[in-house]
């Protein structure tokens, strides 16, 4: 266990060295320099600005530099905003895009699961087929237009739900449907196939013939485990919840980390663009690392010592 | 227990000239893949619906007297109607010529993104199964490394910087793309590298190259051809995603995603601009995943059994 933690760590590490160099880099050879604006700075300014920005070093004593700020978590400043660090902005905007990001997966894992359950108990019934076509559904339209038919005719035409802004739980509902909708998609599909596979199990068969209910059948001896591959998908999920953040939080204009993401994108705010992208990288590969530890520890089929799965 | 008379049993005739005789005709593995495709309702509407998609991007532009790209500020934003039948866009663009020429733009960065996976990844992955050992060993931690690394975050990065053209959206798409096409093609050529066939073509002095291409990739092609079946869906979704960051194609250059995009701006008062490009985005995106499913299915015959 501790031996298959500290490898996966490793690696952890490494693509997380990966994706910083490859930001810091790419940040490099970007058209113009942090300060490239409508008005020309005059020559001293500027010289005195890439001082205080240490641009005037060499590269790799800028790269240097970058490494042990993130080790030590700062991500540095805002170039279009001035006294606005990223860190600022993570704090200001993370705790909002969690909210917003929790309220998606209890849905989607909730509805999801439910759903799923009920087409694999029904098993090509009506029910079946129905919670199927809300998967398909789900999977083939895009979180952004999703948001957009949510919004228009939830908010615009019936009037229901509030069309934009963050203040009380009814501005939250649209939003997290939105960005719930496709994993929630992903979750009934899966929980139907793997219910399937353990239904056709013979300790299940065993279960019906000792006379338990089928309620108690259903509890104790099917759910538990045909869950094991939603825990799996609970990496990919926070992925997903990321990325569609950024659209979503924009459509409803919610005041996360996503919107001053796509802000920074559009503004060319490199420094921001570099930044949460460094913050997002941690944030998911440290949960997909506590996703497959958790896997492990649920599952006693999955043997981490041996560190390769699958195979 | 209760006894059973013998008389009770009676012989229903089973001749031994019989039990040799073959009932059906034999069939091989991809005729047998057909024929169970064939069957899946839901793959074959997801493939009619494709073909018609195809038929479309060739022909569709063609189809109206109006360009894709010609401005005509007097007819901005009309609505469907007799002479335009998408409606038109905010400059008077004819959205139907758009949305024809979109599906070309769309279709085409699907088909590179898979390709080029298919390509990178083959190669990486049969190279890394097939010689084993030291080489696999240092090839797939590299994969694992990338495969790390979180692909939409990647992808917005290069096109921030690289700046947003059909090449360069290809190009960020497929840096990490390639690795799951990798790990299967490996996990196949594992299992397969050991196989007798593989020996004698060995033995009779068969190249590298050639067993790879003769041999090791035909016999993976199913769950090839499923992965990349799969990679389409994903490419068109992500760029219809870039083009909502604002990284999308420049105009007057149409893809579904910036046409989507230009429409959502639009949505209270001209909801067609948004209707269309988004219908065919979700249409595309569903036509793929079930034609891959049931493609997964009709290669693995013993996952269907337990769906």
């Amino acid at each position: 266990m501790v031996k298959y933690i500290s490898k996966r760590l490793l690696y952890m590490v490494l693509s997380l060295f990966l994706i910083i160099t490859a930001t810091f880099f790419l940040m490099r050879i970007a058209p113009g320099n942090p300060f490239t604006s409508e008005k020309k700075l005059p020559p001293e300014i500027e010289a005195s600005l890439n001082a205080h920005y240490g641009l005037n070093k060499p590269w790799y004593a800028q790269y240097g530099d970058y490494l042990v700020r993130i080790a030590q978590w700062d991500f540095g400043p805002s170039f279009k905003y001035e006294s606005r660090t990223v860190n600022d902005l993570i704090n200001d905007g993370f705790p909002v895009s969690l909210a917003l990001g929790a309220e998606a997966i209890l849905f989607a894992v909730a509805i999801g699961i439910l759903l799923g359950v009920i087409a694999a108990l029904r098993h090509n019934k009506w029910q079946d087929y129905t919670a199927m076509i809300i998967a398909v559904f789900g999977i083939s339209v895009p979180s952004f237009i999703m948001a957009t038919f949510l919004q228009y005719i939830f908010a615009i035409k019936l009037g229901l739900l509030p069309v934009a802004r963050w203040d009380n739980f009814s501005n939250t509902i649209l939003p997290a449907l939105a960005l719930g909708a496709t994993p929630m998609a992903f979750i009934a599909r899966l929980t139907r196939s793997s219910m399937l596979e353990v239904l056709s199990n013979d300790y299940i068969k065993t279960a019906k013939a000792k006379g338990l209910s089928r309620g108690a059948m259903i509890m104790k001896h099917t759910i538990r485990n045909a869950l094991m591959p939603v825990v799996s998908y609970m990496g990919p999920l926070s992925a997903g919840i990321i990325t569609g953040s950024f659209v979503i939080e924009k459509i409803f204009g919610i005041p996360g980390l996503g919107s001053h993401f796509v802000l920074s994108i559009s503004n060319r705010d490199y420094t921001v663009i570099m930044g949460v992208t460094v913050f997002y990288s941690i944030l998911l590969l440290v949960s997909i690392l506590l996703v497959d530890i958790a896997y492990g520890l649920i599952d006693p089929r999955i043997k981490l010592a041996g560190g390769k799965k699958g195979e | 227990m209760e006894q059973i008379a013998k008389e009770k049993f009676q012989v229903v005739g089973a001749k031994a000239s019989d039990a040799e005789k073959i009932s059906k005709p034999s069939l091989s593995f991809w005729k047998d893949v057909r024929i169970r495709f064939r069957k899946n309702k839901l793959a074959m509407f997801g493939i009619i619906i494709l073909i018609l998609l195809i038929i479309m991007a060739i022909f569709g532009p063609y189809m109206t007297k109006f360009d894709y790209a010609t401005n005509d500020l007097m007819n901005t934003n009309k609505e469907p109607s007799g002479t335009h039948w998408f409606g038109t866009d905010d400059l008077g663009r004819d959205m139907f010529a758009r949305t024809w020429q979109g599906a070309r733009i769309s279709l085409l960065i699907g088909v590179m993104a898979a390709l080029i996976d298919f390509v990178i990844g083959v190669t990486w992955g049969g190279i890394a199964g097939f010689k084993g050992g030291r080489v696999d060993e240092f090839m797939m931690r590299i994969a694992d490394i990338l495969y790390g690394v979180p692909y939409l975050l990647l992808v917005i990065l290069f096109m921030v910087v690289l700046g947003a053209n059909l090449t360069t959206m290809i190009l960020a798409m497929t840096i990490t793309g390639w690795i799951n096409m990798a790990r299967i093609v490996r996990g196949e050529v594992l299992s397969l590298k050991n196989q007798e066939y593989v020996l004698a073509a060995k033995t009779l002095g068969a190249s590298v190259t050639r067993i790879m291409a003769r041999h090791l990739i035909p016999n993976a092609m199913g769950s090839i051809l499923v992965t990349m079946t799969l990679t389409i869906p994903n490419a068109i979704f992500t760029e219809a995603f870039l083009s909502f960051l604002g990284l999308g194609l420049t105009p007057p250059l149409a893809s579904w995603g910036t046409m989507a995009n230009d429409g959502l701006a639009a949505i209270q008062y001209y909801p067609w601009r948004l209707f269309f490009p988004a219908v065919l985005i979700a249409l595309t995106i569903f036509a793929f995943n079930v034609i891959g499913d049931g493609l997964r299915d009709a290669l693995d015959p013993r996952l269907r059994n337990k769906e």
